[in-house]
């Protein structure tokens, strides 16, 4: 299935306009975000396509754009063939319905989506951060991130001293 | 200095000071935390190994902090793991050591920058010996081993313990270097 045809595809299965491109890599398709959880229910089910393999899930922060941009790769093996669905959400107000009752996968995913970013995925089963501790503040992969000075005693920064142990 | 040691055909004899005694006896059986956060891991696995046989040393590898001498940071530490960490040398029975292992360890290395990852482990638990390298040759971790036998041989420990809690200002507590 060609990209024009995944997308005529999932605009009759949905029943909604569906905006896409090409994309620098892997073509994408822009979800409402009201449609992700639907779509991808869609994507699952029907035989033709049976994505049954979430590859990742992540999001991308956009500033500029007051948005951050959910993605997931799929990839469909009985078909032989992947798909990249996007949704687009509010920077200030991050809220999601979770894909994990699609794909168990997601939950780690979504997780590490709400560690760096922010995210909220309603629905996730356990949705806590996976690579930062517990009490950590903020979400670093936000491009206007401040790391703090130090977290529970160690300084975040190392001075960077020359051989002779002069501060540089 | 090391005590008199006297090999004879019915046993010998060794004739020093009971801190010497006492440290010969400790010096010979460094265990160390089988412990390790990312891939100098491997190297301090291969150092248990039968190549660089750190048993002929008396340095066994325990899997639990209450039996062990050593803590080695072997690895990437991250914030999340810190308390980990800190928490298994809290477990760990004085008289007790810490060797960094590998950039990461020293100073956080590659990941220095990185939000996630601490800058050395010298930020948050007292280092006895430092191991450059990426990661280091189990020769090295070995060498550094050895320099914790060296410490511990000056160290008048039997004095030490009878005063009760270890005197932070004791010049042979602190790191060297």
């Amino acid at each position: 299935m060609n990209p024009d045809q995944l997308h005529k595809r999932l605009q009759e299965g949905l029943g909604i306009e569906i905006e896409w491109s090409e994309g620098p890599v892997d073509p994408f398709y822009l979800i409402p975000s009201d449609f992700w959880v639907k779509a991808g229910l869609f994507v699952r089910d029907a035989t033709d396509l049976s994505f049954e393999f979430l590859r990742s899930l992540c999001g991308v922060d956009y500033p500029d754009e007051k948005s951050i941009l959910v993605v997931a790769h799929l990839f469909s093996y009985q078909h032989k063939m992947p798909l990249v669905l996007k949704t687009k959400i509010d920077r200030d107000q991050p809220k999601i319905e979770s894909l994990a009752s699609v794909w168990p996968a997601a939950c780690w995913h979504e997780r590490e989506t709400y560690d760096l970013l922010g995210v909220v995925f309603t629905g996730n089963p356990d949705l806590r951060r996976i690579l930062l501790p517990e009490d950590w503040v903020g979400h670093p992969l936000r491009k206007d991130y401040q790391p703090p000075n130090q977290y529970h005693g160690i300084p975040t920064t190392r001075p960077v001293v020359d051989c002779d142990g002069e501060q540089l | 200095m090391s005590p008199i040691i006297e090999p004879g055909p019915e046993g010998g004899f060794a004739i020093g000071k009971i801190d010497q005694l006492l440290n010969l006896a400790r010096k010979n059986s460094l265990w160390y935390l089988l412990f390790g956060t990312a891939c100098c891991a491997i190297e301090l696995m291969q150092t248990g190994g039968p190549r660089t046989d750190a048993d002929r040393l008396g340095m066994v590898f325990r899997a639990t902090p209450r039996q062990s001498d050593v803590l080695i940071l072997a690895g990437t530490i991250t914030y999340k793991m810190s308390s980990r960490i800190r928490m298994l040398y809290e477990q760990m029975a004085e008289p007790k050591y810490v060797i960094a292992m590998g950039s990461c360890a020293n100073t956080g290395g590659l990941f220095q920058e990185s939000y996630s990852v601490v800058s050395g482990g010298d930020l948050f638990l007292p280092v006895d010996v430092y191991i450059p390298g990426c990661p280091p040759r189990p020769e090295a971790l070995l060498e550094g081993l050895m320099l914790i036998q060296q410490k511990l041989e000056r160290e008048p420990w039997l004095k030490k313990a009878w005063s009760g809690t270890p005197n932070q200002s004791d010049p042979w507590l602190k790191p060297r270097g």
